[in-house]
C-alpha cells in the first residue's frame, strides 16, 4: 500500500479570521494610547466583542441599552465635546434604525463619530432579512461627509481602525463576522479613498469589497487557468471612492465585474456604474443580492444561493468577455 | 440691553428680572422681525421660549464666552427645538456670537442663518437641530464627555413639549438616569401647542412632570415667563445630586403678543408689517430704522 505524499504547504487549510477580533483589539490598543477613545454599545457587548474593552476602560464605555437612535446622538455629543467615540452595534440596526441621526448628527453636522456596523451583509443568515444588512452600503455612501469603508480582512480592519483615530469627520466601518482569510500582508497601509490592486491583469477587472475580495482572488486564479488575466481590485473605500482606479480599469481592461455582499443596487456596483456612465462607459456585471429580501439560511448558503462565490464571479467574467 | 460681559448675577434678583424681561422682549421682537422678513418661521415657539433663553444667556447661568465660543470647558446649550431659530439666533447675536446685521439675512439664499441652526455655520450653535428628538441624545453625550474628561461644565437642552412625542428623547432620558448625569439639565418649553393643535388633543403629554420623575429625573415646574422664578431654580442646579435635572417650564405659545397667544395658527404664523408694529407696542420695544 503506497503512502500518500505529504500535503504541500500551499494547499494547507487556510487560516480564517473573524474581523471583529481585529477591530476590538485595535480599539483596545487605541484606547490605551489615547484618552479620547471611547466606545458606545446598545446592549451589544458580546456581539461587538467589547467585553475586554468594557473591563479595561469602564469609565470610557457606555451602554445605552437597546436604543440605536439615542446611541448615535450620544456619540455625536461625545464627539462634539472632544472625545473620539466608536459607536458599535449590529449593522442592520445602527444604520436603518438610526438613519436620521446618521444623516443629521453625523453627516450634516460633521460629528466626529465612528460607526462600527458589525455582522453586516448576510452574516446573520439564519435570522432572516430583519437581521441582514444588505442595504447599509447603499444608504450610507450617499450621505455627504460620511466616509464609508468595507474592509476585506483582519489586516485591513486593523489598519482602518488605526487610520480612523485621527480622521476628521464621521465614518461608517462595515465589519463582517463571516470568516475570511487574510488577503493583505502585514505591511499594508490603508488610505481612505484609495483602491488597492491585489492582482495585476489586463483582460478583465474584478472589483470587490469585504468578504467578496478573497472570492474575487480565487476567481482570478481559476480564470488564469483559462489564460485570462484578471485584475483584482479591493474597493474597500466606498466613500470617497477611487474613481481613477475605476476609470483605469475601464480604459485598460475589457470590462468590470463587481461583487459585493449587499444589494446589487446602490452599492459598489452602483457606485462604479455612476462613474463609468458619465466618464467612460464600459461593460459591467454587477453581482450582489438582486433586489429581493434574502431567504433564510447560513451565510455560506446565501452566498452560494446568489452566486456570490468564486465560481459566480468566474462565470460572470467569462460571460462578459464572451459578449463581443 | 444687558451688557454681555457684565455678570448679571451681581444685581439683586428683582432688578435682574426687570432687565431680563426687557431682553426677552427684544428677542421676541427680533424673532418676529426675522420671520416677517423671511415670510417663514415658527413665531409662536420663538415667543414661548424667549424668557428661558434670555435667562440662560443673560442671567449669568450659562458659562460661555462669545469671544471664545469653542472653549473646551464652556457650558453647552443645545436648542433641541431648532425650529425656533428666530429666538435662538437673536439670543446668540445679542450675546455677541455674531453681528446683529446678520439677523436680517434670516433664511435668505446662502445665508448662514438657515431655517434650522447649523453648528458649522454659526458660532454658539452646538448641534444641528430641527428634526425633533435629536437634542437630548446629543446633550447626554456631552454630559458623558464632561464626566469622562473630569470637567465640571454643564449641559443644558431646551426641548419642546410636542417634540417629546419622539421616542428618542425617552431613550436618552433612560441613559441620563442610568449614568446619573447630574450635570445635565433638560428644560421643557411646555407651551401646550404643537404644529397641528393643542398637545393634549394630538398626543396627551400630561402629567409631564411625573413622566420625568418616572424616568429618574429630579423635576421642578416653573412659570417659564417668570424671570425671577427661572433664575431661582437655575441657581439650585443640580436639583438633586446624582440625578439629571428636568425643569418643566410652563409657557404660553405666542407669549407677549396678544394676537398670537395660545393660537394654533401661530405655530408657523408670520406677522405682517402692521402686526409687527402692534407687537412692538405690546412688547415695549422701539422699532429701529
Amino acid at each position: 500500500m503506497s503512502t500518500l505524499p505529504a500535503q504541500p504547504e500551499t494547499v494547507a487549510a487556510e487560516k480564517l479570521y473573524d474581523c471583529r477580533d481585529a477591530y476590538s483589539q485595535a480599539l483596545e490598543a487605541m484606547a490605551a494610547a489615547d484618552p479620547r477613545v471611547c466606545a458606545i454599545v446598545s446592549d451589544s457587548v458580546s456581539s461587538t466583542k467589547l467585553k475586554p474593552f468594557s473591563q479595561k476602560f469602564p469609565e470610557r464605555f457606555v451602554n445605552v441599552g437597546i436604543a440605536e437612535q439615542n446611541m448615535v446622538g450620544v456619540g455625536a455629543g461625545l464627539a462634539n465635546s472632544g472625545m473620539v467615540p466608536y459607536v458599535c452595534a449590529a449593522s442592520c440596526f445602527i444604520t436603518a434604525r438610526a438613519m436620521e441621526q446618521v444623516k443629521v448628527d453625523l453627516g450634516y453636522a460633521k460629528g466626529n463619530v465612528r460607526l462600527c456596523g458589525m455582522s453586516s451583509g448576510m452574516a446573520y443568515g439564519e435570522l432572516g432579512p430583519t437581521h441582514h444588512s444588505i442595504e447599509d452600503v447603499a444608504w450610507t455612501r450617499i450621505i455627504p461627509n460620511l466616509a464609508v469603508v468595507v474592509p476585506a480582512d483582519p489586516i485591513e480592519t486593523a489598519a482602518v481602525m488605526h487610520y480612523s483615530l485621527n480622521h476628521q469627520g464621521p465614518m461608517f466601518l462595515r465589519i463582517s463576522r463571516m470568516p475570511v482569510r487574510a488577503v493583505h500582508t502585514e505591511d499594508f497601509q490603508f488610505t481612505l479613498g484609495k483602491a488597492n490592486t491585489l492582482r495585476l491583469g489586463n483582460d478583465i477587472t474584478l472589483m470587490a469589497n469585504g468578504v467578496m475580495v478573497s472570492r474575487a482572488l480565487d476567481a482570478a486564479e481559476s480564470l488564469a487557468l483559462l489564460g485570462i488575466h484578471a485584475r483584482v481590485v479591493n474597493m474597500s473605500s466606498m466613500s470617497p471612492i477611487d474613481a481613477e482606479a475605476v476609470l483605469d480599469a475601464a480604459r485598460t481592461t475589457r470590462g468590470i465585474v463587481t461583487a459585493e455582499e449587499a444589494l446589487a443596487s446602490g452599492g459598489l456596483g452602483g457606485a462604479v456604474a455612476e462613474i463609468l456612465a458619465v466618464h467612460h462607459p464600459a461593460r459591467m456585471r454587477i453581482l450582489g443580492v438582486p433586489g429581493v429580501f434574502a431567504p433564510t439560511g447560513s451565510a455560506e448558503f446565501l452566498l452560494e444561493h446568489f452566486g456570490l462565490t468564486a465560481l459566480g464571479i468566474h462565470s460572470a467574467a467569462l460571460e462578459l468577455l464572451g459578449e463581443r | 440691553m444687558a451688557n454681555s460681559t457684565t455678570p448679571a448675577s451681581n444685581l439683586p434678583i428683582g432688578e435682574q428680572a426687570v432687565r431680563l424681561k426687557q431682553m426677552a422682549n427684544e428677542i421676541r421682537f427680533s424673532a418676529m422681525t426675522m420671520t416677517n422678513h423671511a415670510g417663514l418661521g415658527h413665531t409662536g415657539g420663538d415667543l414661548s421660549s424667549s424668557d428661558i433663553l434670555a435667562t440662560l444667556y443673560f442671567g449669568g447661568i450659562l458659562q460661555i464666552d462669545p469671544a471664545e465660543p469653542t472653549r473646551p470647558e464652556r457650558d453647552r446649550f443645545i436648542m433641541s427645538k431648532g425650529h425656533c431659530s428666530g429666538a435662538f439666533y437673536s439670543t446668540l447675536s445679542f450675546k455677541g456670537f455674531f453681528p446683529r446685521t446678520q439677523l436680517s439675512t434670516y433664511m435668505d439664499p446662502l445665508s448662514l442663518l438657515n431655517g434650522h441652526p447649523d453648528r458649522n455655520k454659526l458660532p454658539g450653535v452646538e448641534a444641528n437641530t430641527g428634526p425633533l428628538g435629536h437634542g437630548l441624545p446629543i446633550a447626554v453625550g456631552c454630559a458623558l464627555a464632561a464626566r469622562m474628561r473630569g470637567q465640571g461644565w454643564r449641559t443644558f437642552v431646551l426641548t419642546g413639549d410636542g417634540e417629546l412625542n419622539e421616542g428618542s428623547n425617552w431613550e436618552a432620558a433612560m441613559t441620563a438616569q442610568q449614568y446619573a448625569l447630574d450635570n445635565l439639565v433638560v428644560i421643557v418649553d411646555r407651551n401646550r401647542l404643537q404644529q397641528g393643535d393643542f398637545t393634549e388633543k394630538i398626543i396627551r403629554m400630561d402629567p409631564m412632570a411625573s413622566k420625568w420623575i418616572a424616568f429618574g429625573f429630579a423635576v421642578e415646574e416653573v412659570d417659564g415667563h417668570d424671570h425671577a422664578a427661572l433664575l431661582e431654580v437655575f441657581s439650585r442646579l443640580p436639583l438633586k445630586s446624582g440625578k439629571p435635572t428636568c425643569i418643566v417650564a410652563n409657557t404660553i405659545k405666542g407669549k407677549g403678543v396678544s394676537f398670537a397667544e395660545n393660537k394654533p395658527a401661530w405655530h408657523h404664523g408670520v406677522p405682517t408689517r402692521e402686526q409687527l408694529a402692534l407687537a412692538a407696542a405690546e412688547l415695549g420695544v422701539e422699532i429701529s430704522q
